[in-house]
């Protein structure tokens, strides 16, 4: 005899949710993935690099898909980690841009309002266990100052004068950007451009994810400027000689 | 680390998190002086970020705080939680990934004993005298305290933000630590 809610017998469980009924699938991996993104401040500006290849597994699947986007008149983003996720941010950001461009008020998006708005999607998404599976370096010029700041799926966000995503955190940010940048000296423009191709030919030796067609973005108090497709010069000579690999 | 003129928050634990709460505590603290003409006390701060956290007590926040800052005696103050709000007020507190190398530290040097609150206490030292903590000796506390953890534990940075809030105003100062 049931006595109400107090009831001694056990109740009977909820159904269980089966595969292909109930149950969601969310990003677990990702699929077309991007690797390395660099990013560096120099005098009057900051410069931010990624190839141009979208992988799959360990397939050189989309050589030219652009990891890069421009936000307003002086922020560029990019990304790396899940194209597809990439792409879902990419238009985001575009709708903010178009509804901030509908009020006609003279205002422009700046880079920190665009990086703590990534910071706060990606934070929501993983907090709904399902995140948007990327790593994201926000670079512009907010109030006449360089800013670079990094975002990744766990919603984890700082601001540094040298950032880099993926591989490059390994293998670009502590030995090459750092060293330049924690001497303390502000470099120009053209010698942050020319390290982060040296940083991406490194990559292009070491990173069997990468590829040697890459995109440079500049932005200054004159605005954004994300460079075509270009390569650097590369020699595998030496390549015979390395020992311990085979 | 963030803070106001009177009140400092300092959390470990997920950064992401510590965004968060620091954003959201951020805006209850603006709507707080909106709604009242004042500032948040240091106290009130407290109890709020006790029931924030609590207000996630079934997905937490993954975060380490202490609270500090002066009561309405001008006193200093010094709250610490759990991730899912438990708190407390206290003198002294370690918190993050070397709390359990640290708070021996402060027993043994900073002790402060319930009956005579504004005295250090030298926990397990005999023929101990009872003198009041100068802010001097404070900083030197907590600069030899981070000193320990550098020494020992790996997720201790490079540097430490150490923050003194006093009656006439916040200080701030940043110590370096062992660069390895």
């Amino acid at each position: 005899m049931s006595t109400g809610w107090m009831s001694q017998t056990a109740q009977p469980r909820a159904p269980q949710p089966q595969a292909g009924e109930d149950a969601r699938t969310r990003t677990m991996r990702p699929i077309v993935t991007g690797t390395s993104v660099l990013g560096i401040k120099f005098d009057g500006g900051v410069a931010i690099a990624a190839d141009t290849l979208g992988s799959y597994g360990s397939l050189a699947r989309f050589r030219e898909i652009s990891r890069m986007c421009k936000v307003g008149n002086q922020t560029v983003v990019g990304g790396g980690g899940d194209v597809a996720d990439f792409h879902m941010i990419r238009d985001l950001l575009n709708t903010l841009e178009i509804e901030n461009r509908e009020y006609e008020d003279e205002h422009d998006i700046k880079p920190q309002a665009v990086h703590t708005y990534l910071t706060r999607v990606l934070y929501n998404r993983r907090s709904q266990m399902n995140p948007l599976w990327n790593t994201v370096l926000v670079a512009g010029m907010q109030d006449g100052e360089p800013y670079l700041g990094y975002t990744d799926k766990l919603g984890v966000a700082y601001q540094e004068s040298t950032l880099a995503c993926g591989y490059g955190a390994y293998i670009a940010l502590g030995p090459l950007l750092r060293e330049v940048a924690d001497k303390g000296e502000p470099i120009t423009k053209d010698a942050a451009v020319a390290l982060l191709q040296k940083c991406l030919k490194v990559l292009w030796y070491r990173d069997a994810r990468s590829l040697n067609r890459f995109e440079i973005a500049t932005v200054t108090a004159e605005g954004v400027d994300i460079s075509a497709p270009q390569s650097s010069e590369s020699d595998w000579g030496i390549a015979s000689m390395v020992r311990g690999y085979e | 680390m963030s803070s106001t003129d009177k009140t400092v928050l300092a959390s470990a634990g997920f950064h992401g998190d510590v965004l968060t709460l620091v954003k959201r505590i951020g805006v209850r603290m603006q709507n707080y002086e909106y709604q009242h003409r004042k500032p948040m006390s240091t106290p009130a701060c407290a109890q709020m970020l006790a029931t924030m956290l609590y207000g996630k007590r079934f997905f937490p926040y993954y975060t380490y705080n202490i609270l500090a800052g002066l009561d309405a005696d001008g006193k200093g103050c010094v709250f610490s939680y759990d991730p899912v709000g438990s708190y407390e007020r206290e003198h002294y507190r370690a918190a993050g990934t070397a709390s359990a190398l640290l708070q021996p530290f402060l027993d043994n040097q900073a002790r402060a004993l319930a009956r005579i609150p504004d005295y250090i206490g030298r926990k397990n030292q005999q023929g101990v005298v009872f003198e009041p903590i100068s802010k001097e000796r404070a900083m030197t506390i907590i600069k030899d305290v981070f000193t320990s953890a550098a020494e020992r534990d790996i997720y201790t940075g490079d540097a430490v933000d150490i923050r003194i809030v006093t009656k006439d105003g916040l200080e701030e100062h940043r110590f370096p630590l062992r660069c390895d």
